[in-house]
């Protein structure tokens, strides 16, 4: 599909959505409590048929964290990005999608131990990286190591 | 979290081993808890970090041209191809136009560390599974590949040829010839290489319905590389998004259906004739020119996000680059190929037995740096 398609067809289903286009890929931008259902359509539906989750990050925006999903479908080669806005920055916590992508399993993990966003019904939510016991999410920008040495 | 000082068996009576951080089979320092039901495993929990470097935080202080070099540390087997990577996604910022030359010698330096990614990959997995011969066959070509690389760019392994623009520097002026013949003699060794291994009975049989993954979860666990094209799932990059001029060259994506060890022992096989005859038809024709855009001497991306991705010998590499307008980015993701294909492990490796695990292990063809980053 093309990126007009796909805004009609996803405003279809979800009006409150809003979107980006400023970048490589179109950019859905959602809240972070309405992320499954959407997430859901665009897996299952077979109009969208995003079978690849081929990127899954956050972004600290001091203010705020930006969850990023890059879906593709192998089926349709239309790829595009889903972000979620995590408005509570002290307690940030999302539903997980590892249920429908395996490899968000590992992914959230990932963003859990770097960022400290807590993944709602995730199967196995452990650090992935350090150890259980460290302090602190090191990717937030709020994080401060004095033994950090910067060359 | 203690690991060793916990009970080796359950109240199920299944056994718990801990394989690794020290073991040679796992290629580096990964950590796999294994639980047995006699020989048969149960479940798989691979525990990674050991070699956690913090690559992402340490980008966000470095500027566009250092960062680069960082990633040769990642996938260190595939140091180029992750240069190009990094260097790809600066440019598709800038808006840079990579002279033909450069965009020709790239591509000839990533299919040679294709190739000896491969090669070295082929003697591991040789010797991983008791056959200690083709070790020494592989590096006996390795090492000329890798004479090559030392020759223009200075290092035989993490070699930070691509920079933002182009090359570092031009090919030293033997390059092609020396090219040709290391190309002519890897060629004359294939049928060695099938000879020795591929249709040897005792590898058939350690290989050959060992260690399934089904296409349909190959694309959820985010398998990429030959891991995925085993299980028949097309997912070239550079048939799919091709970068640096791979559009204008012939060769065959492999696919093979088989699923399992062997068929991924294949993929890789025949990649490697792939890439001997996209060099065959790079080599005579380099064009002259700039091997370097010019590129400001302090680079700053426009606000916004770039997104690049390319196919090293493992898979998709994702440099996925925030910036907000200052000299060095906000934040950097590597959506680097073997986290996802390691995650697809426990699941390839539950149900055999603790021998394969090995197999598994050789044939997924995992570098720990490049999980952990």
């Amino acid at each position: 599909m093309t990126n007009e398609e796909i805004k009609s067809a996803v405003t279809a289903l979800f009006p409150t959505v809003t979107f980006d286009e400023t970048g490589e890929f179109l950019n859905i931008l959602i809240d972070s409590k309405d992320l499954r259902p959407l997430i859901k359509a665009l897996r299952y539906n077979n109009e969208f048929d995003c079978d690849f989750l081929f990127c899954l990050t956050c972004i600290d925006w001091k203010t705020h964290l930006t969850m990023v999903y890059h879906l593709l479908s192998k089926k349709h080669k239309h790829a595009f990005v889903v972000k979620a806005k995590i408005a509570d920055i002290n307690n940030p916590e999302i539903e997980t999608v590892s249920d429908i992508w395996q490899t968000a399993n590992f992914h959230e993990r990932e963003v859990y131990d770097l960022f400290g966003v807590k993944f709602l019904n995730h199967p196995d939510l452990r650090r992935i990286m350090l150890d259980e016991d460290w302090e602190g999410h090191p990717l937030r920008k709020s994080y401060v190591d004095e033994n950090m040495i910067s060359i | 979290m203690s690991l060793l000082g916990e009970d080796i068996m359950t109240e199920e009576g299944e056994f718990v081993i801990n394989i690794g951080p020290q073991h040679p089979s796992t290629h580096g320092v990964l950590h796999l808890k294994v639980w047995l039901d006699g020989e048969m495993i149960k479940k798989v929990q691979p525990h990674l970090g050991y070699i956690h470097r913090s690559i992402e935080k340490m980008s966000e202080s470095l500027s566009y041209r250092n960062f680069i070099y960082a990633t040769s540390r990642m996938d260190y087997l595939s140091a180029h191809i992750n240069n190009q990577a990094c260097a790809l996604c600066v440019e598709k910022g800038l808006q840079v136009e990579v002279p033909p030359r450069a965009q020709i010698i790239r591509i000839l330096m990533a299919e040679l560390t294709r190739l000896s990614s491969h090669q070295l990959w082929w003697g591991c997995t040789g010797l991983d599974l008791g056959a200690v011969t083709p070790f020494f066959y592989a590096f006996r070509e390795r090492e000329a590949v890798l004479a090559i690389m030392e020759e223009s760019c200075g290092a035989r392994l993490t070699q930070n040829y691509c920079v933002p623009g182009g090359v570092m520097y031009d090919i030293h002026p033997n390059f092609q010839n020396r090219v040709k013949d290391v190309i002519k003699q890897i060629k004359s060794k294939f049928q060695e290489y099938d000879d020795i291994l591929s249709g040897n009975v005792i590898f058939e049989q350690r290989t050959k319905g060992v260690g399934y993954l089904s296409p349909e979860d190959a694309v959820s666990f985010g398998c990429t590389g030959p891991t995925a094209r085993g299980s028949g799932v097309s997912c070239d990059v550079r048939k799919w998004f091709p970068y640096d001029g791979y559009e204008k060259v012939q060769f065959k994506e492999i696919l093979e259906t088989g699923g399992d060890c062997y068929a991924r022992y294949m993929v890789r096989m025949a990649e490697m004739k792939q890439s001997v005859y996209i060099i065959e038809q790079l080599i005579d024709h380099i064009p002259e020119g700039d091997f370097q855009a010019k590129t400001k001497a302090v680079i700053k991306l426009p606000k916004g996000e770039f997104y690049q991705r390319v196919e090293t010998a493992r898979g998709e590499l994702g440099v996925y680059i925030v910036s907000d307008g200052a000299a060095s980015p906000y934040r950097i993701k590597y959506r680097s190929p073997n986290f996802s294909n390691l995650s697809a492990l426990g699941h390839m490796a539950t149900g055999s037995k603790i021998g394969d695990l090995v197999a598994i292990m050789a044939t997924i063809d995992l570098v720990i740096p490049d999980v952990d980053r």
